[in-house]
């Protein structure tokens, strides 16, 4: 299939949706690739699944316009939107057979009848249920019919295929290899894939592009490496992996060099154009280092807490300054509760947000 | 835009220009307008307008030909949708204030002047004029979807208007014509102040009875009944339904046969196997008569024989409504209570009474108001004790008619049984201590104490054989002569009614036939429209957010509690005059059954469509089907059972309705009710009794009918699905089916 030409671009000008007093999105502009696979995370009530379903056409945007691969659908109904969508339910109708339900959308496009048996079947196909278009869904296990729901919607060749929450019905095993078919389907086809989740390792894993929304807002647009390694904010480096975001001060800003103090000990940050004033410093667990206690260390503590995980092991650690989380994953060391250790922060892995 | 309004356009211009405007004299179907076509005034509005200089139905045509350019532009915009609105709304507005201007104030300045030189009168709306405005209805409600409202999609929108605009002209408009005469006085001109002392006059709330001087008012007479009626009803149905769920009682199958009779019985059956037992003739008064040498009294007849018909006739609903109630109770309530020491008495007092009160409390509602609404029993028994209900009826077929008098009532009735709704809906409606969760609750029921269970044993029991016999009375007695004189075995009855003469070809020589037939088609043709209407309005409430849905919501639901006189009244007072004139057709008495049974309709859908899944609607539309077929091919398929109801119901009610069809019954078109409560009033009992027998069986053959019918439609599809994989249920729950796991 020829994938560039079907993928649809969407861009969001000013969006607004409202139910009554509730805002359930807020000023929301943005502008989409073709092609690309984009999720939208975030805690639940952040507006996700609402900018998905005004994607989508379920929902009526209460103000701004919303473009789909180039065309105005703002006041266009579901019906006449070239994009297709995947329920958190699969949302299969009980009533039809597998290959019904796969065919149901070209049926109602009065697509030919010969062309809409071969392309329900290639759909089926693609999705690894060939032969089983006679059964009903009730008859399917839970990840059968997840993909029975993506057979159905990508039968269609939508300019944007929706995903909401397709991984929240199966079990964790499960969830991995489906997860790595639908970034498969998604590269085959080469469409437009939105998905919601609120997991961010889901959202991770496949994601082209990962839009965190937070308040009925946008909290930050970027790329997964970007995401974790440059938060813009304590929310993002919180919600995006573990991180400690504790408070500091700025001694010196040149350079784009940012010369900061915690506690004692001094680090300087590489910053990339101004930064506020009033900042905090982001560090993540995994890059602090610790060591049995020596009297020349910039941060010393006691352990508070410590959880032995196999391949990682969890500490709490009191500072004078405040509570530290820690992984380490080397695991060439072991320190009981109570043991006082020198913790080792890396320059170049730290980074600074926004209060 | 163009597919749909272009459409409609195309509809607007055929009722504009091809389909005669007004009501044709001999019937739309004669066709006989086709042979004068263009003439008199049988003629198309586009003929008379211009032809025949009647320039006041011109707007509905020009607007027709102003949406044109709109229609033919390409694309959508929000300017096109506005003019869209602009124009067929002032088409409508001005088509419909003429109709109704011309009716009644032919003097106002702003038709008085098209006015000229012709006849101010016209005759009602007909086929043509509901055609064009019910495209310049949808017309509107299109370029609304294209402004984006209802989710820019125009079948719903379409759908909300089409209700919106039923419900205004069916419901809304005739009670406001009760509302107007009553401020009307004797001389045509109309009064505020005289409603309020007419409305508060003794006649109808006099408590002379009270302190023992005389009889009190209609309605003092119809909340006394009410109340007692909703007490009674309330406890019978409460120990029917402890005795159906808390005890191991063998016939409950029996019991629960009781509960369907009612709905299968015509309103007045009872009152009339009650004058069989206890009428002056009757079984009973004989029997004592002869054992005791009691004078035969008239005592049936007045508040208690309509208090036992009633007892009889709305026990089996508030049966249905408690054993929901009496279920509802978590049995771990009980199971606590009990640990904590109490007996079973107790815990009966304490802890599960107080948790079914809100249900008590409904029970009692519904029993009031159906003891208020109900016309039957009171018209057969009612003696000298009068009700609100037949008082309506008097004031408008009486020797002295008086439709002021009629409206009066018709308001007092409303604002009681509306009061009662509106209580039943704020304060009851909300408050519910029911603890059924989605967590399976394994705990069992506590017994009944034994005081409890033999009190609910010992009024339940007798009660149920009472009714059983009531029942009985009404086969028995149809196969006899003349009940109380001659008691011997006939089928004259039936003959009477029901013969059919084979000499000359066939021929339907009973008395009964012409209305049994009308009766049975009229019903047929409503039972699918209500069910169509109810279940499309549960559609809309249940997944479609629009604005407005409360008052929508409460709308609909409205004519639920408004008596079948107050419709009845209403409608003659409002269908009776152009421009929408109806009375004497059959159609008003389908609209009549539409609008009555709609609410039922309503509520089973709401209850079923809750049942499915939202997401599968919103799968449907992604993929690119539009709301119609969506409702076609996934809602419709699902809700079966919910249908079933809905026409069963529709179709048995109509069947057996009097209160509103008695008003509006002509010589053409007469119900089988109306039929026999004629001969009740005449003293045929034995005819009017084969004829409510010959109803009953009836309605039970169409029941198994249907059932039958929509019940094979689901065996077929199974037998096409033979799949070897373990089938564990044809549709396993309507739920998600990733929760069916």
């Amino acid at each position: 299939m020829n994938a560039s030409e079907k993928a649809g671009s969407i861009r969001f000008e000013n969006v607004i949706k409202n139910y009554g007093q509730v805002t359930a999105v807020k000023d929301l502009s943005l502008d989409l690739e073709p092609g690309k696979l984009i999720t939208l995370l975030g805690p639940s009530g952040c507006g996700k699944t609402t900018t998905l379903r005004l994607i989508a056409g379920l929902e009526m945007a209460s103000a701004g316009s919303i473009f789909v691969g180039g065309k105005d659908v703002t006041n266009l109904t579901a019906t006449y939107r070239n994009v297709s969508m995947v329920f958190q339910s699969y949302a299969l109708f009980p009533h039809m057979s597998v290959f019904e339900n796969v065919s149901y959308g070209l049926k109602v496009s009065a697509v030919p009848s010969a062309e809409t048996r071969e392309r329900a079947q290639d759909a089926l196909a693609m999705v690894g249920l060939a032969g089983f278009g006679e059964r009903l869904p009730s008859e399917l296990s839970g990840g059968q019919q997840q993909r029975v729901a993506v057979a159905r919607a990508i039968v269609l060749e939508p300019e944007v295929l929706l995903l909401d929450e397709p991984l929240s019905n199966l079990d964790a095993k499960l969830r991995r290899s489906v997860r790595e078919d639908i970034r498969a389907i998604q590269q085959k086809l080469g469409i437009t894939v939105v998905y919601v989740t609120h997991d961010q390792e889901e959202a991770m894993a496949v994601s082209d592009q990962i839009i965190v929304m937070r308040n009925a807002g946008i909290e930050q647009i970027g790329s997964p490496r970007d995401l974790y390694l440059q938060p813009v904010s304590a929310f993002i480096a919180d919600f995006i992996g573990d991180a400690n975001v504790v408070d500091c001060d700025i001694s010196d800003v040149k350079d784009g060099i940012a010369e900061i103090q915690f506690g004692s000990a001094s680090y300087r940050i590489a910053i990339e154009g101004e930064i506020p004033t009033q900042s905090r410093l982001v560090i993540r667990p995994e890059t602090i280092r610790l060591s049995s206690y020596s009297e020349s260390c910039r941060i010393s503590g006691e352990v508070g807490y410590a959880a032995y995980l196999g391949n990682q092991v969890q500490y709490t650690i009191h500072t004078e300054l405040t509570d530290l989380f820690v992984i380490d994953n080397r695991m060439d060391g072991y320190f009981p509760i109570g043991s006082r250790v020198s913790l080792d922060l890396d320059d170049s892995r730290l980074c600074l947000v926004e209060v | 835009m163009r597919r749909t309004t272009g459409l409609w356009l195309i509809v607007g211009f055929f009722g504009y220009c091809l389909l005669p405007w007004y009501m044709v004299g001999d019937g739309f179907l004669s066709f006989s307008w086709l042979s004068e076509f263009g003439a008199g005034d049988t003629a198309p509005a586009a003929f008379l307008a211009t032809a025949q200089g009647r320039p006041w139905l011109a707007p509905a045509g020009l607007s027709l030909l102003a949406t044109i350019p709109i229609v033919l532009a390409n694309g959508a915009s929000t300017r096109r949708a506005w003019a869209l609105i602009a124009i067929a709304g002032t088409g409508l507005v001005m088509t419909m204030l003429q109709g109704f201007m011309i009716q009644h104030f032919p003097d106002f300045p702003f038709i008085a002047p098209f006015l000229s030189g012709a006849a101010q009168m016209q005759p009602g709306f007909g086929a043509g004029a509901a055609v064009t405005l019910i495209a310049l209805l949808f017309m509107i409600t299109t370029g609304v979807a294209y402004l984006g409202k209802g989710r820019a999609d125009a079948f719903v929108v379409g759908l909300i208007g089409l209700i919106v605009a039923l419900v205004g002209v069916f419901v809304f408009f005739p009670l406001s014509q009760v509302l107007v005469r009553a401020f009307e006085l004797p001389d045509g001109s109309y009064a505020l102040t005289e409603f309020v002392p007419r409305f508060f006059s003794s006649d109808i709330w006099s408590l002379k009875c009270l302190v023992g001087s005389g009889s009190c008012g209609p309605a003092v007479n119809s909340v006394l009944l009410a109340t007692m009626t909703g007490t009674g009803t309330t406890l019978l149905g409460l120990a029917f339904a402890l005795v159906f769920t808390r005890t191991f009682f063998p016939a409950k199958r029996l019991l629960r046969v009781l509960t369907v009779i009612p709905i299968i019985t015509p309103p007045f059956v009872i009152g009339l196997a009650l004058i069989l037992l206890f009428g002056r003739s009757g079984a009973v008064t004989e029997l004592v008569a002869d054992l005791f040498g009691a004078e035969k009294t008239r005592w049936i007849y007045g508040f208690w024989g309509i208090y036992l018909a009633q007892m009889l006739s709305f026990t089996p609903i508030a049966f249905l409504v408690l054993i929901g109630v009496v279920e509802g109770v978590s049995p771990s309530m009980e199971e606590a209570s009990q640990t904590l020491n109490a007996d079973r008495w107790q815990t009966f007092r304490d802890v599960s009474l107080p948790l079914m009160r809100p249900g008590l409390a409904n029970s009692f509602l519904l029993g009031f108001i159906e003891s208020l609404a109900d016309f039957g029993n009171p018209l057969v028994l009612g003696g000298n004790y009068n009700v609100l209900s037949t008082e309506i009826y008097f004031a408008i077929v009486g020797a002295v008619a008086d439709p002021a008098k009629a409206a009066i009532l018709a308001i007092a009735l409303l604002s009681l049984t509306l009061g009662a709704f509106a209580i039943q809906r704020r304060w009851v409606g909300g408050k519910s201590y029911t603890t059924v969760t989605g967590k399976a609750d394994s705990g069992q029921h506590a017994d009944l104490s034994p005081a409890v269970k033999a009190a609910c044993y010992g009024t339940a029991l007798p009660w149920a054989v009472f009714t059983a016999i009531v029942y009985g009375m009404i086969i028995f007695g149809s196969f006899v002569k003349l009940w109380g004189y001659d008691n011997s075995f006939t089928l004259d009855h039936y003959i009477r009614a029901f013969s059919v003469d084979f000499t000359n070809g066939i021929r339907w020589t009973g008395v009964a036939w012409d209305s049994y037939f009308t009766t049975l088609s009229i019903s047929t043709i409503a039972a699918p429209l209500t069910a169509l209407v109810g279940l499309s309005t549960a559609y809309l409430l249940v997944r479609q957010n629009f604005a407005g849905k409360n008052a929508f919501e409460f709308g609909t639901m409205l004519s639920f509690a408004i008596p079948g006189t107050v419709i009845g009244v209403s409608y003659i007072m409002a269908f009776n005059v152009p421009p929408i004139e109806l009375t004497g057709t059959g159609i008003i008495l389908i609209i009549v059954f539409v609008f009555r049974n709609m609410p039922v309709g309503v509520r089973g859908g709401i209850a079923a469509m809750s049942q499915i899944d939202r997401s599968l609607d919103e799968a449907s539309i992604t993929l690119g089907a539009n709301s119609f077929t969506t409702v076609r091919r996934v809602i419709a398929p699902l809700l079966g059972p919910a249908m079933l109801a809905a026409l069963t119901y529709s179709f048995v009610r109509a069947i057996t309705s009097v209160s509103a069809v008695i008003f509006l019954v002509s010589a053409q078109h007469n119900m089988a009710t109306s039929f026999i409560v004629g001969r009740v009033e005449n003293g045929e009992f034995g005819l009017a009794i084969a004829y409510s027998t010959v109803l009953i069986i009836t309605m039970l053959s169409a029941i198994l009918l249907l059932q039958l019918a929509i019940g094979r439609r689901r065996l077929r599809r199974r037998d096409r699905l033979q799949s070897p994989a373990p089938v564990r249920s044809r549709l396993p729950s309507l739920l998600p089916a990733g929760r069916t796991k």
